[in-house]
């Protein structure tokens, strides 16, 4: 008896014809793509037609004509606005450096003292876990900036340290460093760390052929210092400084004038960016910590390691491995985080490029999208080194 | 060098009665010049030279700590303490610095906080100013919960959480086959409901434009949509960035790093600056719902990656079962691989979810105002300058009360759920 | 004509309030092989462990070679190079290759050459019969292959006593043989070896003595075949009838 069906409908066809099955989605998916990105397009089209402005970079060139507050680089407002961008992107590259610092140390601390056999410093590291890490960034970052800084001391009584450095309501000011022959002074560290690497290049042949270990530390402790200081003393590197001094600008107000400031908004930006990222670092260190089973320990413990041998042969090899991914992305995080100085008016990338410039030209969809791919960039760069170093130290398995 | 101090030889457990009440004596000593010090500005020490008078209390009870420190005393509290808190030099200095540090700041802070500040009044000059104002937050208090929305209307946003948190308790408690439509509800209707009763305009209600939408309430109202919608669309991103269709596969993949790899604030300008320029020319779209739409899908690529953990962490004997069952993609996926992954990811959706909650105050640097926003509106209106810090404190509690519940429940959940396996 | 390589007297341990380790009294000589055996939780591996010093003992004496088990840590670090121990979960390093393994503690502790160490290591490995899998990663090794290798890793550092907490509980069954053989070869080298184990087998061909602990005492302690042949306590017989 033949009862197999003969008419066969159109979801029969579908599943009949895989081919269809592999092509049609792709191919509705990628019509909808282009769909969505042609109609997004006719329509700015239309808008910038109907406002009078066309779509170009050539804006780039042109003079800014706006001051930025803070700045590591030559700036004014007759630079262009291509300096602008620049200005900006070293502005957010040096609060996400001090940034990453500060939370890394500060991290490491916590999430050691987590692991603390004291209950009260693995209390304290848990309570400041849990407050630092369940309260918005953008309320701390106002609470330093809106609250702690505003409390501080105007000039004239500012806080006094060792009368070369001043902290006051208005900013932290230290002396200015005033080189002389600079380059030579680079060129001895660049030496000094060629140096070392074959000081420890030699001590670990030596070891390899005879056993016996060369104090390669302190001999590198001895070349970092000694190699830079010789500069100072034969070759004519010589160091200045320019002090801040407090100055009566009119009958009540009073200033510091001369050395270098560290304005305010940078001060409370990086607080909340170390403190709170801090949190996050502390427990992929803690991660990293517990995920070495207690077996290493007392298997390199019974052949005969000492206590600080095991730390950096056995423990810290596996425990940075679990360790440096997710805090490499927690690096990736403060960074993007940075940008909440546009909520405090810290001149970084985000309010020097996407706040003033894109309100003085108007160009919106340029200024906007240059600011996501400098964002971009720096993400993808980040996360292909962050993949091939997973592949490199990867441990192998079966 | 410690065993040099040894005046009396090492602490041993045959001294015991000898130690243990020196070591006690030490030690009060030490606490009491602290507090002596801190509070009443008495100083016990003052004849010593200036640099041993400042670490006096650490060297009484450093030698306090020392002297009780025997090995198997035999009293159970002590030696729990030595275990804890004293094991070694390194941590009784640590403990007696910790504990030094809250007895000079716990009190100044609690009554700063507490038994100095003003509670009740409705002015600015009723502030005394010795404590903390915070009649400034009561005053303020409508505002912050309920942003610029005008007072005679606030029942309608009580009335859509009541709807909301009604119909959520009801999905617990309903038997399994109606929990289906439950969640249909809530996803398709109650958006609805919720959105002509809030924004009015219909059915007799005075319209309330979304700029008037503020305050916590405006928190809630968009973490609730963004947690709604960002799921399944970062379950979505999730399945086609594992599937084998390249074309589905890479635009999953691009779509989720472009909105991994940009800043929250970046993507909120592009919403509320750029956006309207790739809209018909014409056409309007309420700022609000463009910062909802970019938020969602801003955290359902992150969705997206914590889903795609689930799903790749289930072993692969699962997916070869249902395939060798004959179940189809969708089938299979929705009966068998996602239950089980789903169960796999509640840590990493929870913090998603307070990720979420946590990045809502961003909306302040387009124009919105939720409860932060608010809060330094309030701040900067001049009847009210000063009160930064009350403002802050007091938003920090609300978000730290909520968020600290919301880990604690995601840590109930996955342990519960661990259980199952 | 044997000295005492250990001795333990009157050796007391706690863990918290739980006494694990009730009054041991244990003389071990040069050469012998000593089987430690008793139902979990009866303190076997606590009282390899102290040997060692992975755990510490609260009251009485160990000497081991001539040197006194105490808080100094130097003395500790001298017995532990000349006692090796081999361990139930293998804890072979996963980030060093097999050779590695076996060469890091010649290299840093006995600060011999590297390549004296590689040659003496790549010698252990081929006496357990793995000298191919020198360059493998232990996360590439079967199990019985770990385990071997890490018997190679503790020769490496030529101790004078082998201890060995449980090392084929770990293992599928077909993979026991080839550690058990292993270390009947070690026995027959000459090495004072004890072994905490369950397999009654490698007691009987090896063994000089086995003892039989419960609850933290030593029960029996007798000669192998006096052990098997006539059990004196009821405890001791109750165990073998259900293991044998």
């Amino acid at each position: 008896m033949n009862i197999k069906n003969t008419t066969k409908g159109f979801t029969d066809f579908f599943k009949d014809n895989s081919k269809i099955r592999n092509y049609l989605p792709q191919i509705l998916t990628l019509l909808f793509i282009v769909f969505l990105i042609g109609y997004f397009t006719y329509n700015a089209q239309v808008n910038m037609d109907n406002r009078g402005i066309d779509f170009g970079f050539h804006f780039w060139g042109q003079e800014a004509s706006f001051d930025i507050q803070f700045s590591l680089i030559e700036y004014d407002g007759s630079h262009s606005y291509g300096r602008a961008y620049l200005v900006g992107l070293l502005n957010t590259i040096l609060v996400a450096v001090i940034g990453i610092f500060f939370a890394t140390i500060l991290g490491i601390i916590i999430g050691v003292s987590r692991l603390s056999s004291n209950y009260l410093i693995s209390r304290v590291a848990e309570w400041y876990i849990e407050i630092f890490r369940n309260i918005p960034l953008l309320l701390q970052l106002f609470f330093w900036y809106f609250a702690a800084l505003r409390a501080l001391p105007l000039p004239k009584e500012a806080i006094n340290f060792f009368d070369v450095s001043f902290l006051s309501v208005k900013g932290l000011y230290i002396p200015k460093f005033i080189w002389t022959n600079f380059d030579i002074f680079i060129y001895s560290i660049i030496a000094a760390i060629i140096s070392i690497i074959f000081v420890y290049n030699y001590a670990r042949k030596k070891q390899e052929q005879t056993g016996t270990q060369t104090p390669k530390f302190l001999i590198s402790l001895g070349i970092i210092i000694v190699l830079p200081l010789l500069t100072f003393l034969i070759g004519g590197v010589s160091l200045s400084f320019e002090y801040p001094i407090l100055k009566q600008m009119s009958e009540t107000i009073f200033n510091y004038v001369g050395g270098a400031k560290i304005i305010p908004e940078l001060m409370a930006l990086a607080a909340a960016l170390s403190l709170y990222t801090a949190t996050f670092i502390a427990e992929c260190v803690r991660a990293g910590i517990l995920g070495v089973s207690k077996g290493q320990k007392e298997a390199a413990g019974s052949l005969g390691l000492t206590t600080g041998q095991i730390l950096r042969l056995v423990v810290m090899p596996q425990a940075l491995r679990i360790i440096i991914p997710p805090t490499t992305n927690q690096y990736l995080n403060l960074t993007k985080n940075s940008s909440l100085a546009a909520a405090i008016a810290y001149p970084d990338i985000v309010l020097v490029f996407a706040g003033t410039a894109m309100m003085q030209t108007g160009r919106a969809i340029e200024i906007v999208s240059i600011t996501m791919a400098t964002y971009l960039t720096l993400s993808i760069a980040i996360s292909i080194l962050m993949n091939w170093y997973n592949k490199k130290i990867a441990i192998k398995e079966k | 060098m410690i065993k040099k101090i040894n005046i009396l030889g090492t602490p041993t457990q045959d001294k015991l009665n000898l130690f243990v009440p020196m070591g006690i004596f030490f030690i009060i000593l030490g606490f009491l010049d602290v507090i002596l010090n801190a509070h009443f500005k008495i100083n016990l020490t003052s004849f010593l030279p200036i640099w041993i008078n400042y670490f006096a209390p650490l060297i009484f009870g450093f030698l306090g700590l020392h002297y009780i420190r025997i090995e198997f005393s035999g009293i159970k509290i002590l030696d729990n303490l030595n275990k804890n808190i004293n094991s070694n030099g390194f941590n009784a200095l640590l403990t007696l610095l910790i504990l030094f540090v809250l007895i000079q700041n716990i009190p100044p802070l609690l009554n700063w906080l507490f038994f100095d500040a003003d509670f009740i009044g409705t002015s600015k000059e009723e502030c005394s100013r010795e404590g903390a104002c915070w009649i400034f937050v009561n005053v303020w208090l409508k505002r912050f919960i309920y942003g610029l929305y005008p007072n005679a209307e606030i029942w309608r946003i009580n009335l859509s959480f009541l709807l909301l948190i009604g119909f959520i308790i009801a999905g617990f408690l309903v038997p399994v086959k109606a929990k289906k439509y439950i969640i249909i509800f809530l996803l398709f209707v109650f958006p609805f409901i919720a959105m002509n009763l809030i924004s009015g305009g219909n059915f007799g209600l005075e319209w309330v434009e979304t700029a008037a939408w503020g305050g916590l309430s405006l928190t809630f109202i968009i973490s609730i949509f963004a947690l709604l919608f960002c799921f399944p669309i970062g379950m979505f991103l999730a399945l086609g960035r594992r599937s084998s269709a390249p074309i589905i596969r890479y635009s999953s993949i691009g779509f989720i790093e472009f909105w991994r790899g940009v800043p929250l604030i970046t993507v909120l300008f592009m919403a509320s600056v750029m956006f309207p320029m790739f809209l018909p020319d014409g056409t309007y779209m309420d700022k609000l719902v463009r910062v909802i739409i970019a938020i969602t899908l801003f955290e359902a690529a992150y969705m997206a990656e914590v889903i795609r953990g689930g799903l790749q962490a289930l072993p692969r004997g699962q997916y070869d079962a249902g395939k060798s069952l004959g179940m189809g993609y969708w089938r299979m996926h929705l009966l068998v691989i996602l239950p089980q992954a789903l169960k796999l990811v509640i840590p990493g959706v929870a913090n998603t979810f307070l990720a979420l909650v946590k990045d809502t105050p961003l909306i302040l640097v387009v124009g919105l105002l939720e409860l932060v926003g608010m809060i330094d509106m309030a701040k900067s209106n001049p009847d009210w300058l000063g009160f930064a810090t009350e403002g802050y404190i007091f938003a920090g509690v609300v978000f730290w009360i909520i968020c600290f519940n919301m880990s604690r429940y995601s840590q109930r959940l996955e342990r519960r759920y661990k259980t199952d396996r | 004509m044997s000295d005492k390589i250990i001795e333990m007297k009157e050796v007391n341990k706690w863990f918290g309030d739980f006494q694990v380790l009730k009054d041991i009294n244990l003389m071990v000589n040069q050469k012998q092989k000593i089987v430690v055996c008793g139902p979990s939780g009866s303190g076997k591996s606590t009282l390899i462990r102290c040997i060692n010093r992975l755990e510490e003992h609260q009251k009485g004496k160990i000497i081991v070679d001539g040197i006194e088990l105490d808080e100094n840590t130097k003395n500790i670090e001298q017995i532990r190079a000349e006692v090796g121990m081999v361990f139930q979960q293998f804890n072979l390093f996963p980030h060093l290759s097999i050779l590695d393994n076996c060469t890091l503690a010649p290299i840093w502790v006995k600060k011999t050459p590297k390549k004296q160490a590689e040659e003496s290591a790549l010698k252990q490995l081929e006496k357990v019969q793995i000298l191919d899998q020198a360059k493998k990663f232990p996360g590439q090794l079967s199990g019985g292959q770990q385990q071997r290798a890490a018997i190679a890793r503790a020769l490496c550092m030529e101790p004078k006593i082998m201890l060995f907490d449980e090392p084929t509980s770990a293992l599928d069954p077909e993979m026991i043989k080839e550690v058990l053989d292993a270390m009947v070869n070690l026995a027959k080298g000459g090495m004072t070896m004890i072994v905490v184990t369950h397999e009654m087998g490698f007691a009987k061909e090896v063994a000089d003595e086995v003892i039989f602990m419960d609850e933290g005492m030593i029960v029996e302690k007798q000669p192998t075949k006096d052990f098997f042949a006539n059990p004196k306590s009821d405890r001791t017989k109750l165990f073998l009838s259900q293991i044998l």
